[in-house]
């Protein structure tokens, strides 16, 4: 694969002698194979190579861009970035000191899913699609399954020179149940950063996922209003992801004063048992990396610290600007990319209320599980649960149609009034942000409880 | 191309090499300020072969690397799926025309002009908005080459032009927006702006909601945010052959309100998702998908159109990364008769829907739409009173789409591929903070 002295050498000629305040070059090549099922049948098999480069110039606080496949001719794509740059800088470049840094970080997975035969992997797949289609009224299924290996080189002018690998496993299941006109689907999806391990064994969660699909088509729907509700660890990651995560990421508040006074440190959001966590540090999820994009070291950043707003997450850019220190945030979906600002593990950390106090204390409520979406406008969040449960008088009771959570995260924050001990980290999301998108991210929370929750129904 | 195709045919019976290739420079502004300039380029190769009649595929940007997409794409077809169609001999073309050549003249500078412009109209309105906008042109050229001797590609330009506004007081966040695309250079920014104008004016109060079922009227935005997502997946030829669609055994069968017609089109002149073929070199079409409330098609590529034994509908749609699959071109509601100010007149209570936030997230094979009103209206005794907020408005397409109060006369295009007039709908469940 890319590297190499002389590919080095192309690099870091290219980047010598122009007039601009930071340029970094970035190539990356990768690997992938890909196996879609559609019903009984596999749809879909294909393996892909991808090599590919960009270059990003700052000058005078404008960017310039460029992206290619043909990685000859270096030097002038770094001049027409440094043109681009120059065209719309107009105010002078704000980009948060880092130390240059040369390194090599290959990837460590355990059961590597690059170097499983083809054939394995289809037999695996074959049986989970068995599995499902063990299950009686099942209308269809898709189950898609993916694996990448890439290797990123990335050098700036200021002599940082990292090369980094990095690997992917992920794994997506939609079961399909049908009775008469109603539909109902169950999904699941797992990931993990390369080991294959991850996806194996799943035989009986799989079944149990078709099963829960047919068993939805007789569940009745919810009442659509403000209730009390229970989210399991995977749902609530995805909460802290979307209702929060994404509002800590600075390049929304860096150039917004108003959005700056609301998100201003030391504001309280939380109880004093909200801590939440973004960190690229923690080792082995898909969130995980040594540097980012811009050649920042990852850090571990608590966002709240007993309930008050203590951290957010950084670019080099947006650090300057909000004079506070990078934190390695700054990720971009591939080469085609500039990097921004990106939420890497994030999560709340565990506290000590059994699911079982939790539940005890609701006369009527709605246990929420299993992520199906989930979207956000920074103010507001909607979330969807792939499936739901009646909480009546301290009880689980009647399984529902999935619902639609959604609220207003200054309130909702507020409103978590008891966290788990049993936190979890769901290997199975990708989250998108402008146009980049699936970015192999990771979340988790124990289980949680919000009072006053608004849930879309009938 | 003609190498790696040669190669091929010696490996397989049948092959095809699809070659996509895009390049775009946008003009980005953050924050009502210009920020960046970019230039984007991806060119990438795609192997589909028929060997034993399996499909094997493989895909690169190495173009370098011709030897060893064939070997792959020989590789998985061992464990392929059985290939149900035949690779297009030569056909003929519809003239569809996609490019114009003025797009190549369209400056730098005259983008970030046209970016400027807009965002000091809207501030000129409201000066204390943030804006983040983008101008973009971009050309694109598809290539097919497959074994039957068939042949065909077509080049495509496009313009567009976007804006976001945000407006936030305290924690109070507004959200106001729109965008225009062509394959002819925009300069015109004040369609746009008038748009978002007019957003903020009937933003600029509050008003409260109850929680009861209530008549919606959706805007074209609205439109494209709550019902069409259900709508792509129902009439998409995959779900109908898998049985997921609800509307599989419905074909000539009377499914919504008669005075709703629906239709694919890709042929419609100089718009971005037009085009003379699709990505399997199938001649392009426009397909009727409702008229007069009866479901009349569904769409269709080759491989589908063979499972189903139905006829390609030239929806075959793909990247250079993947293998082909029946998606929309462009979707089009038929206009009604009804006047916008009719419709909001004739509401005793409801709300007008710009969007609606997350609606994508439910189950959509059931038509069920559920999401949080981003942006909309209250109406009362005929008359919008200000903007909604902490709403959540859930509903079934089917249940909407049949009963319709009336459809606006004036349709207009929304995200590039939607073009549909305001639809009012009765009766649905709104749930709200109050």
């Amino acid at each position: 694969m890319l590297g190499g002295e002389q590919v080095r050498d192309q690099i870091v000629e290219a980047l010598k002698g122009h007039a601009a305040d930071y340029i970094e070059i970035r190539l990356e090549e990768s690997e992938a194979t890909r196996l879609q099922y559609r019903g009984r049948e596999l749809e879909e098999i294909g393996l892909t190579t991808n090599l590919g480069g960009c270059v990003r110039a700052l000058v005078k606080g404008g960017w310039g861009f460029v992206s290619f496949n043909d990685l000859s001719g270096l030097r002038q794509r770094v001049e027409l970035a440094v043109r681009q740059a120059r065209l719309v800088g107009r105010e002078s470049s704000q980009f948060a000191p880092v130390e240059p840094v040369e390194a090599r970080v290959e990837a460590t997975v355990g059961k590597d899913a690059a170097s499983i035969p083809l054939a394995v992997k289809k037999r695996l797949l074959d049986e989970y699609n068995q599995a499902v289609w063990s299950v009686p009224k099942l209308q269809t299924s898709t189950i898609g399954y993916g694996d990448g290996r890439k290797r990123v080189i990335f050098a700036s002018s200021e002599g940082s020179y990292i090369e980094q690998e990095r690997a992917d496993v992920s794994l997506r299941l939609v079961a399909v149940a049908r009775e008469g006109g109603e539909v109902q689907q169950v999904g699941l999806s797992l990931g993990s950063s390369g080991d294959f391990a991850a996806v194996e064994g799943l035989h009986e969660q799989v079944r149990e996922r078709a099963e829960r699909a047919v068993e939805l088509l007789s569940a009745p729907q919810v009442k659509s209003g403000e209730y009390t509700v229970v989210l399991d660890p995977v749902l609530a990651g995805v909460f802290v992801h979307e209702a929060f995560g994404h509002l800590s990421e600075s390049d929304f508040v860096y150039e917004n004063d108003r959005l700056r006074e609301v998100m201003v440190l030391g504001r309280r959001f939380g109880g004093e048992h909200v801590n939440i966590v973004d960190s690229a540090s923690l080792p082995g999820l898909r969130g995980s990396y040594k540097y980012d994009d811009e050649g920042a070291p990852a850090s571990k950043t608590y966002l709240i610290r007993e309930g008050v707003l203590v951290g957010r997450l950084h670019s080099r850019e947006t650090a300057a600007k909000m004079g506070e220190r990078p934190t390695g945030n700054a990720r971009a979906l591939d080469y085609r990319h500039p990097p921004i600002v990106r939420m890497t593990n994030t999560f709340i950390e565990p506290q000590g209320v059994s699911f079982e106090e939790m539940v005890a204390e609701i006369g009527e409520g709605v246990y929420a599980k299993n992520w199906f979406g989930g979207t956000t406008s920074m103010e507001m969040f909607t979330f969807s649960a792939g499936e739901a449960y009646m909480i009546r008088k301290g009880r689980l009771a009647e399984p529902l149609r999935p619902v639609v959570l959604s609220g207003n995260v200054f309130v909702t924050m507020g409103n978590i009034d008891a966290i788990g001990n049993d936190l979890e980290m769901n290997q199975g999301g990708g989250c998108g942000k402008g146009s980049q998108m699936p970015l192999p991210v990771s979340n988790g929370s124990p289980h949680i409880r919000i009072s006053k929750c608004l849930v879309g129904g009938k | 191309m003609e190498d790696i195709l040669g190669q091929a045919r010696k490996a397989a019976e049948e092959a095809e090499v699809f070659w996509a290739c895009h390049e775009e420079t946008p003009v980005g502004f953050e924050s009502n300020r210009l920020k960046h300039l970019q230039t984007r380029e991806v060119r990438g190769m795609a192997l589909r072969l028929i060997k034993g009649g399996r499909i094997g595929f493989s895909a690169t940007t190495k173009l370098a690397d011709s030897q060893a997409l064939v070997g792959r794409a020989v590789e998985t077809s061992q464990f392929g799926a059985e290939a149900k169609f035949e690779l297009p001999a030569p056909q003929s073309y519809p003239q569809v025309e996609t490019f114009d050549p003025g797009i190549e003249a369209a400056t730098i500078e005259q983008m970030v002009e046209l970016g400027e412009s807009l965002i000091a109209r809207v501030r000129r309105h409201t000066p204390e908005i943030l804006c983040d906008a983008g101008v973009l042109k971009a050309t694109s050229s598809v290539r097919i080459l497959n074994s039957r001797g068939g042949q065909a590609s077509y080049r495509r330009s496009l313009f567009g032009l976007s804006i976001e506004g945000t407006l936030i007081r305290d924690t109070d966040m507004l959200f106001v927006g729109d965008s225009q695309s062509s394959c002819h250079p925009i300069t015109d920014f004040e369609t746009v702006a008038q748009t978002v104008i007019r957003q903020l004016e009937m933003a600029k109060s509050l008003a409260s909601v109850p929680t009861k079922p209530l008549p919606v009227l959706f805007t074209p935005h609205g439109v494209a945010s709550a019902l069409i997502s259900p709508l792509a997946l129902a009439f998409n030829g995959k779900m109908v052959l898998e049985g997921a669609s609800p509307l599989k055994d419905k074909l000539g069968e009377v499914v919504f309100d008669k005075r709703l017609s629906l239709a694919d089109d890709a042929t419609i002149a100089y718009r971005p998702t037009s085009h003379p073929c699709d990505d399997e070199g199938m001649p392009a079409q426009r397909t009727a998908l409702v008229e007069g409330g009866v479901v009349t098609g569904f769409l269709y590529d080759l491989q589908t159109a063979g499972l189903a034994g139905a006829r390609s509908t030239g929806n075959g749609s793909r990247s250079w990364a993947g293998l082909p699959a029946p998606s929309l071109s462009a979707l089009i509601i038929g206009e009604g008769e009804a006047d916008f100010e009719d419709m909001v007149r004739d509401m005793k209570e409801g709300l007008v829907i710009e969007h609606l936030m997350g609606a994508t997230q439910g189950n959509l094979l059931a038509g069920e739409f559920s999401g949080n009103v981003l942006l909309g209206y209250k109406v009362e005794a005929g008359e919008i009173v200000g903007r909604v907020k902490d709403t959540m408005v859930s509903g079934n397409v089917y249940q909407v789409l049949r009963d319709l109060v009336a459809i606006g006369r004036e349709a207009r295009w929304v995200g590039g591929f939607l073009r549909t007039p305001a639809l009012y709908c009765s009766g649905l469940s709104v749930a709200s903070k109050g």
